[in-house]
């Protein structure tokens, strides 16, 4: 296992678009090499958040060794990092990418290229990948692989000629993938002599080893005992454990050159561990770092509050070991009159929004409210100076905004030709300024310019639904531009909820308002006193909705002399109040917040 | 001293009905006169810490007490006497279940001393008395009736509507079938669905659907004018009188006052030197049984009530009667001046929005108001 020659080791990442079958050819070849005993195999055995089962997504990239005899009688040590293929987790691939040599390019010989198999395999051409293609899901009567193969050359220009045609599902010809990894993907390279360079990919909390860091060693050994330092901020510690995935952990001595594994020292500060960062020996440092990773930008922020203000040390102490575990979740302290001490959090998109919320009221057992998403806007006053708004509640007066930018993005949009014409209305709708329209076959690809805004809230579940599900989205950050923006506040029985006011295009906005109120009078359950829900900008009212007050609450029998149980219960309905925000004479539950912004339609 | 209201628990009944979360048991055999003898026991426990006080009531309580021997109704109102002060025209009340065996036994109760009859009607309608699993026809029924009216100077029934696909003018009909048969009170309860009921399981299964709360306050207006053509007004949120015929032994509950409550699980409240005592008593009948042999009484929780629980419960009880509450009583009864236990700015949008009313110094819900209490309370209360 350690200091395996550099001839011998692969490593690759996995990288397909959403459900093209990453993790189920993972499976395969971690079965197929005898990894994992057949009672502990289970289908996605890589995806082990409990999230990810539920949702049967990959969030986490993951990495595993597994050990294989080839054909020329030779045993090879594998490193697979399996990747998520939703556009959220783009940075999760992008950091994998950086710690391999070589990809498997997963396409589903079904559906054909997608957006995120665009936008993985440039990511990885980017990283001067060997690249091999996998046709999947042969299996199905749907399978064109020759169709596809003929794609893969056309849209990425990408020799498929000896694409691997597998059936992750069935275990059909898994060899070919695992003989295509020896064969065609190059081994690291690296000096075990130089002192010590690895990269720190990726780090995470465990409960009873404390912080872990996973690593991938560029040149020299990580040993157990050494005194290692990082080199962006310096700080260094002594190495209690090193190891490699099995998937499970695995003490070993050391990990040498091209390998990949984890590394525990007793790491405090989350600020120490920084993901692209290199690894060196405390005693005789490297000269230069290694080139590490573009940080991530978060494109959409929001407010993220304990219910329970008693709570904010239990939320501060998680927002960190969160950030540790997902280096593409930002997070600033914040303040908000109506909610109190929070975090203003930065995500790569509304998934990953919903995914670390989830997380963080699972994981660690926190109680949240979000408030409304925001892109980042740039304002330019009139006395000259730029601001970055990050909430809507901050944005000053409009007397003194000279201008207001939004971001932009370039989106790619692959779809059958049938849908086509209902996707270029909603790109249109969406403000959106068509870059380049081509064809492969009966497939389109669209490229349009949008504004970050109009596509971050609901933009991807109507492009599902109005395709039926068979476009597919990706797109990149690209610039700022002004724009005719404005602030839309939400006001509920008369008082406004800042948590709840968005920035929205002039030419939007009595449709977002409108659209807000009436799916707050959907989400808000009636109560005792009529609530007026209204859409403002400035003093002016652009949309109005009333929540009827109910009609009846009472418990019919009040008999007998038990009057502790109704107390009880009563003490309970108030205890719940507390939960809720409350705007005069009405509360709100939290969970409309969100919801509401989500589905704006 | 307050008039004493004296509760007596009866835990058994024929069959369990699906809807029923009561302190109720199926038992095969009962041992009538090992039963007489332990609630006077009981009885005779509590009359010796409170002393010789005036009684207002004896309520019988189940469970079904018409099961129980008239003998055992007999000797407790005669002890009871025996133990308070109790005025000739001591308000009685017995819930009997309409099945013919027990209509048998009427004339018995009566002699026994009981002068209030409470019959659990619960429907006249064959087919919802079988949803409701009870142990009577609706000819049945209509017999009890007519025997209870003509035995007992009082008379009162209880039925459940609003119950799964009943219409309005259904419900209209049926009720007027019963008063037209005359009673001086009725109990009209909208169909409430118990935890750890057998309905319960059905609700959250989907095979048993409420009305919606918009139907719901229909049928209750309705409910309030058909009463209201027999001369009955609603003096509580589920329950209709003609003007001096009240429960009053239930009045005790709803004002607050004090209450002495035998056999399991029966409750108490005691206002004694200025704390108020709760008390509960055990709830599975065996067990109390054996307690009571063993220690003269079954009682498992006593405990003073702190001021603020005290207010809540005497503001959450009487919010529910027509005659609203008293801020004064409030205070006797929790200790707490009246405005620490009420939100102002709550109470002025409730007077605002015309759920509650002050009629000659005492803080009333409107029928508006009566209507959401259970959305009003947590809200209003401190
Ligand atoms: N018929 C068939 N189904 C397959 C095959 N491979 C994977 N699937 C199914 O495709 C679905 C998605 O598979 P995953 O392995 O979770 O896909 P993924 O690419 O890891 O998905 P993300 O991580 O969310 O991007 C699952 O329902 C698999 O069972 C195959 O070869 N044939
Ligand atoms: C102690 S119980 C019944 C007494 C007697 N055993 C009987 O069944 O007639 C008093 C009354 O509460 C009412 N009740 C009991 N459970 C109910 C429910 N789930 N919903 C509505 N009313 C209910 C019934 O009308 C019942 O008559
Ligand atoms: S409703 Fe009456 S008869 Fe039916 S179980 Fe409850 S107490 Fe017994
Ligand atoms: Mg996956």
């Amino acid at each position: 296992m350690p200091d395996t020659p550099l001839d011998h080791i692969r490593n690759f990442s996995i990288i397909a678009h959403i459900d093209h079958g990453k993790s189920t050819l993972a499976d395969r070849l971690i079965q197929s090499t005898g990894t994992v005993a057949a009672r502990e195999m289970k289908e996605q055995l890589l995806d082990n958040m409990e999230l990810e089962r539920e949702r049967g997504i990959t969030i986490k990239a993951q990495t595993v060794r597994i050990l294989y005899k080839a054909k020329d009688g030779e045993t090879y040590t594998l490193n697979l990092m399996d990747t998520p293929g939703h556009v959220d987790f783009a940075y999760e691939v992008s950091r994998s990418l950086a710690a391999c040599e070589g990809s498997l390019l997963v396409v589903d010989a079904s559906q054909g290229v997608e957006a995120q198999t665009l936008a993985n395999v440039y990511q990885a051409i980017d990283a001067n990948h060997e690249i091999v293609p996998i046709l999947n899901k042969i299996d199905l009567p749907a399978a064109e692989p020759a169709r596809v193969k003929q794609q893969i050359e056309d849209v990425i220009g990408l020799d498929a000629s000896d694409a691997v045609e597998i059936s992750a599902k069935t275990g059909l010809n898994i060899e070919g993938v695992l003989e295509a990894i020896v064969t065609r993907l190059p081994p690291p390279q690296g000096d075990a002599k130089a002192t010590l360079k690895a990269l720190l990919v990726d780090s995470w909390y465990d409960s009873y080893l404390g912080v872990v860091v996973l690593v991938r060693v560029k040149d020299g050994q990580l040993r157990k005992g050494q005194r290692v330092r990082m080199m962006s901020n310096g700080a260094a510690h002594t190495i209690e454990q090193v190891g490699i995935f099995t998937p499970k952990m695995i003490a070993a001595d050391s990990l040498g050159p091209g390998e990949m594994g984890y590394m525990t020292a007793a790491i405090k500060m989350v600020s120490d561990t920084n993901v692209g960062d290199t690894i060196t020996d405390d005693r005789a440092p490297a000269a230069s770092a290694l080139p590490g990773f573009k940080p991530s930008v978060p494109v959409v922020w929001c407010g993220l509050y304990p219910v329970d203000a008693d709570d904010f040390e239990k939320l501060r102490d998680s927002v960190g070991k969160l950030r540790l575990n997902d280096s593409s979740f930002h997070y600033e302290a914040e303040t908000s009159a109506a909610l109190g001490l929070g975090y203003r959090c930065g995500f790569l998109g509304l998934l990953h929004l919903e995914i670390v919320q989830e997380r963080l009221s699972r994981e660690f057992g926190l109680d949240l409210i979000a408030t409304a998403p925001s892109v980042v806007y740039k304002l330019k006053k009139t006395n000259g100076e730029e601001i970055e708004l990050h909430n809507p509640a901050d944005m000053p007066d409009p007397s003194v905004i000279a201008e207001i930018q939004e971001p932009w993005i370039k989106a790619t949009i692959m779809v059958p030709d049938d849908y086509l014409g209902p996707v270029l209305t909603l790109c249109n709708e969406r403000r959106g300024r068509q870059v380049e329209l081509t064809y492969v076959g009966n497939r389109a690809m669209a490229m349009y310019r949008l504004p970050l805004n109009e596509v971050v809230f609901d933009f991807y579940d109507r492009l599902k639904s109005i395709s039926r599900g068979y476009a597919s989205f990706d797109y990149q950050v690209d610039g700022y531009e002004a724009g005719d923006l404005v602030k839309i506040s939400i006001l509920v029985n008369a008082e406004p909820v800042d948590a709840l006011s968005f920035m929205a295009h002039r030419g939007q906005a009595d449709r977002r308002g409108r659209s807000i109120c009436e799916r707050l009078k959907e989400l808000i359950p009636r109560q005792l006193f009529k609530i007026p829900i209204q859409a403002a900008i400035g003093g002016r009212v652009i949309a109005r909705e009333t929540i009827s007050a109910l009609s009846k609450d009472v418990t019919a029998k009040c008999y007998g002399g038990d009057i502790s149980r109704k107390r009880k219960l009563l003490d309970k309905q108030k205890e719940g109040k507390k939960r809720m925000r409350q705007f005069g004479k009405v509360e709100i539950p939290q969970s409309a917040f969100i919801a509401a912004l989500k589905m704006d339609a | 001293m307050e008039p004493l209201a004296l509760y007596i628990h009866w835990p058994f009944c024929r069959a369990k009905c699906p809807y029923c979360d009561f302190n109720s048991h199926v038992r095969e055999r009962v041992d009538q006169a090992g039963w007489r003898h332990a609630l006077l026991t009981e009885l005779r426990y509590e009359a010796a810490r409170t002393g010789r006080r005036p009684l207002a009531s004896i309520f019988f309580g189940g469970g079904t007490p018409s099961l129980m021997d008239p003998e055992t109704a007999g000797a407790l109102i005669a002890e009871a006497r025996a133990l308070f002060d109790a005025p000739a025209d001591l308000e009685i009340t017995l819930e009997a279940n309409p099945t013919s065996v027990e209509a048998a036994k009427l004339a018995d109760f009566h002699a026994a001393g009981v002068n209030r009859l409470s019959l659990g009607i619960q429907a006249l309608d064959g087919a919802a008395l079988q949803f409701l699993g009870r142990q009577h026809d609706a000819a049945q029924a209509i017999a009890a009736l007519e025997t209870g009216r003509a035995i007992f100077p009082r008379l009162s029934f209880d039925l459940i509507y609003a119950r799964p696909g009943q219409t309005e003018a259904a419900w209209r009909a049926e009720l007027r079938r019963a008063l037209d048969i005359a009673a001086d009170h009725l109990s009209l309860y909208q169909l409430t669905i118990e935890p750890g009921t057998r309905f319960a399981t059905l609700h959250a299964r989907g095979e048993i659907a409420l009305p919606d709360d918009d139907a719901a306050a229909r049928l209750y207006g309705a409910t309030a004018e058909e009463a209201a053509r027999f001369g009955l007004l609603p003096y509580e949120v589920s329950n209709y009188a003609r003007p001096g015929a009240e429960s009053r032994h239930n009045l005790v509950y709803w004002r607050y006052g004090d209450y002495l409550g035998i056999g399991p699980g029966a409750h108490q409240r005691l206002l004694v030197d200025g704390a108020l005592i709760a008390v509960r008593r055990h709830r599975a009948p065996e067990e109390w049984f054996a307690r009571v042999a063993r220690d003269g009484h079954a009682i498992v929780e006593e405990t003073a009530l702190a001021p603020e629980d005290r207010a809540r419960e005497a503001l959450l009880m009487g919010l529910r009667l027509t005659e609203g509450i008293d801020p004064a009583r409030i205070t006797a009864r929790s200790g707490l001046p009246f405005a620490a236990c009420i939100d102002p700015t709550m109470l002025t949008a409730c007077l605002d929005e015309d759920y509650l009313v002050w009629r000659e110094g005492r803080l009333c819900a409107t029928e508006e108001g009566r209507l959401r209490l259970d959305a009003m309370l947590p809200v209003l209360l401190r």
